[in-house]
């Protein structure tokens, strides 16, 4: 068992446990914080698998934008008073059929197929690929960069009006 | 043993399991959105093994990349519509919030 393995099974574990905290907690700041410690082991996943560049912007984007902004909305819409009861559950036991059978026969399918492999999967080539992921964003991949942007774009100014108009109509 | 397509694909299909389990399950919004996040995470984690072990290195990190982008946009807007949410109707439990259908 090399580092490598040691590695990732480390991330594995914290990936997947911190996950089943998020999933099964019932306090919601719970949930919260562990789903920090999901998009860092995601984020150390990311490494194992050549992606250096991927996993900075994973920490950059998820933990410090989107997580933040979950635990923006956690903090503004829970009322203090009921906070256990508003986070419940429903269905649990239909729901706990349905995805098991989901995560059976998706395994199952992973394990029984002879994935088509290239590399020797031994082997650790650890190569930066931020050049060739910017030269890839203005050469191959330029349309859907664009496209991105003006998402982007849209994204804000429609967050900003529906977080805004309301508080002006509520002010006055 | 060694550490092969399969087993990042596994921790995909768990990560992919436990966000449809929150998604169906929980009655908070928030949790709702927790849940597509780790749904997204499996999809980024599946397409950089296929990347990595198929030999094409960097076109599943420009997919995976693409999916952050509009994981950040989704994760903006959404939280603005579930704030609207509680400030009209005082609460975020997905089912209550049902006054479309009378």
């Amino acid at each position: 068992m090399n580092l490598y393995e040691i590695i990732f099974y480390a991330f594995a574990v914290v990936t997947v446990g911190s996950a089943c905290v998020v999933v099964f907690s019932k306090n919601i700041i719970y949930s919260a914080f562990a789903l920090l410690f999901t998009f860092f082991g995601v984020a150390g996943l990311y490494v194992l698998l050549n992606a250096d560049f991927l996993a900075v912007t994973q920490l950059l984007i998820y933990v410090g934008g989107i997580l933040v902004l979950l635990l923006f909305g956690v903090m503004l819409t829970s009322n203090v008073v009921s906070i256990n009861v508003k986070s419940g559950s429903l269905h649990i036991l239909a729901a706990v059929i349905a995805v098991a059978l989901l995560a059976g026969s998706l395994s199952g399918i992973i394990v029984m197929t002879d994935w088509f492999v290239t590399k020797s999967t031994g082997e650790i080539t650890l190569q930066t690929t931020s050049k060739e992921i910017g030269t890839a964003l203005i050469s191959t991949h330029v349309l859907p960069f664009e496209i991105a942007s003006v998402i982007l774009l849209v994204a804000v100014v429609g967050a900003a009006m529906m977080a805004r108009r309301e508080r002006s109509k509520t002010n006055v | 043993m060694e550490i092969t397509l399969t087993h990042f694909l596994l921790i995909s299909a768990v990560l992919f399991s436990l966000g449809v389990f929150a998604v169906i399950t929980r009655r908070n919004a928030i949790m709702v959105l927790m849940g597509i996040e780790l749904i997204l995470n499996s999809a980024n984690i599946n397409f950089l093994a296929f990347s990595r072990y198929g030999g094409m290195n960097i076109e599943g990190q420009m997919a995976a990349i693409f999916v952050i982008i509009l994981a950040a946009a989704e994760a903006a807007v959404a939280l603005a519509i579930v704030l609207n949410i509680y400030k009209r109707f005082n609460t975020v439990n997905v089912d209550e919030i049902s006054i479309l259908k009378d």
